[in-house]
């Protein structure tokens, strides 16, 4: 099943997108507008960083030098704050005066349980569906400090257009595929993740509890796709949906 | 006033309540409780951001340079607890310490906001134990979610203050007591980004909205805690917020007799 948030008269509802793609409205009703979508989820979102070999592999050497000094032992983890969370659909206002800004095609994982010190083997099962992401980012010069003024602008974090089922998606074979203006512009697969979804889980939920609707990013791949003003952006993943977002610049959007 | 969220014994409801000058609590249908006799909850929900190294004496005692742009990291509500819980000290470390900090609770939806204007978008102040667990340290995005935002380890509360309550946040003392005895002790007024400051810049790239909360920092004199102790924070004309410190085992047992 498929299922997302929605604004109706200034309310957040729930929404079902049937196989046909009709939209059914929490009280059974169809909906006939595309309606303004928000992220499928509403809890804390987790992004992991430096789980993507192609961007661990180009920083090896650097992370022996200061002020690294050593490989990260344990998840590098970073959090999307509530203004940056936004729908399919929605219009991402993007800074001209702060450098380059990328786009960041990846996998959400929704969580349906309560999780706390969750084992590996078991960790699956507090999943409860999947979503596409577009962790959006101005350009990471450094992993040393964490990144708020790069990663945790407004609309930065666009999920949907709704989450599936956990029974869709086998998480450690998903490809993403990342769209500019239509074309495709990056492909990337779970298999060059450094962990899993379920070793994920498992770290994450060794120190903190993770409750339902908080999601988990567990990778984006090396900066590459660059956006800007004027652009359409895309992510895409098969078996959960695309999801679309045209971003302005921030002037126009005050 | 005093403003905090509560939970009676055993019903699941939270409840907006005014705190009163014995520090009972007052609920909106008029019934009273004695502090002792709630469950405090941290004190407002929205995005939380701390602030390392926001104490120049904090930082030389670490051996950093004060940072020439706030340090900011954020907290998720996985970590947070109330007045008068426990905090749990993980097995096999050898550094855990707390840090009394001023909290800024904002009251107003604040985006790219002047310093001049940035204290009309406060609403009020709480007080935070920023604690941290220096053995999980690693020199990425440092400090780290696994040192800083772990389960029970970012108390907040009792409760916020009114802002206009608080004459100048610029000039309040810090103290810290473990067991009763006097360890840490800090004037806000040696903040090295103040809360205008604070508030002007994180609305220059993101929009801040009420019930988010700033800790601002801590000054210097941190030492290790362990079970048993009781840490005690205390910003001068805001709060006095009390916690426990305990092991995992007796953690796990708390859980399931709760």
């Amino acid at each position: 099943m498929k299922q997302g948030r929605i604004v109706l008269n200034q309310q957040a509802r729930r929404v079902t997108a049937l196989a046909d793609g009709k939209l059914l409205l929490d009280n059974g009703n169809p909906l006939a507008d595309s309606p303004q979508w928000l992220a499928p989820a509403s809890g804390t979102v987790y992004g992991v960083a430096l789980n993507h070999r192609s961007l661990l592999e180009q920083l090896e050497a650097e992370f022996q030098q200061p002020p690294y000094q050593k490989a990260p032992a344990t998840p590098v983890l970073f959090i999307k704050p509530r203004n940056t969370h936004a729908g399919h659909g929605s219009v991402i206002a993007l800074p001209t005066q702060a450098g380059k800004v990328f786009a960041g095609g990846a996998l959400g994982v929704v969580l349906g349980k309560v999780a706390n010190k969750v084992a590996v083997e078991q960790a699956l099962a507090v999943v409860a569906g999947y979503t596409v992401v577009n962790e959006i980012s101005l350009e990471e010069t450094s992993f040393y400090r964490p990144a708020v003024k790069a990663k945790c602008r407004d609309g930065f974090c666009p999920m949907g257009p709704w989450q599936v089922d956990a029974a869709a998606i086998d998480p450690l074979n998903v490809e993403i595929r990342s769209y500019l203006n239509g074309e495709l512009a990056e492909t990337h697969h779970s298999r060059d993740w450094l962990r899993s979804v379920p070793q994920l889980i498992a770290a994450l939920s060794q120190f903190m509890t993770l409750q339902p609707g908080d999601v988990i990013i567990p990778a984006t791949p090396l900066r590459q796709l660059e956006i800007r003003p004027g652009d359409t952006v895309a992510v895409e993943i098969d078996g959960i949906g695309r999801l679309e977002n045209r971003l302005i610049a921030e002037e126009s959007a005050q | 006033m005093k403003h905090a969220r509560i939970r009676l014994p055993g019903e699941a409801d939270i409840h907006a309540v005014l705190v009163n000058d014995d520090h009972s609590v007052q609920l909106a249908d008029g019934r009273r409780f004695a502090e002792e006799a709630v469950e405090w909850l941290p004190p407002a929900e929205g995005t939380v951001f701390a602030l390392g190294l926001n104490y120049a004496d904090h930082a030389a005692e670490l051996a950093f340079k004060a940072p020439t742009e706030p340090l900011v990291f954020l907290k998720s509500p996985a970590t947070l607890t109330g007045h008068r819980q426990v905090s749990v000290r993980p097995d096999n470390i050898t550094y855990m310490h707390y840090e009394c900090e001023l909290v800024v609770i904002i009251g107003k939806t604040a985006k790219n906001v002047s310093r001049e204007q940035a204290m009309d978008y406060v609403a009020g102040y709480s007080v935070c134990n920023d604690y941290a667990v220096r053995d999980y340290l690693e020199n990425y995005y440092r400090p780290n979610l696994r040192v800083k935002n772990r389960d029970t380890l970012t108390p907040i509360g009792p409760w916020w203050v009114d802002r206009d309550d608080v004459a100048n946040p610029a000039s309040l003392t810090l103290r810290t007591w473990v067991n009763g005895e006097l360890r840490q002790q800090g004037n806000t007024s040696d903040m090295v980004f103040d809360i205008p400051y604070l508030i002007a810049y994180l609305s220059s790239f993101m929009t801040l909205s009420p019930g988010d909360m700033i800790a601002t920092g801590t000054p210097e004199g941190l030492a290790d805690v362990v079970p048993g102790d009781e840490v005690i924070v205390e910003v001068e004309g805001v709060g006095r917020l009390v916690n426990h410190i305990v092991s995992e085992a007796q953690y796990a047992d708390r859980l399931l007799t709760k």
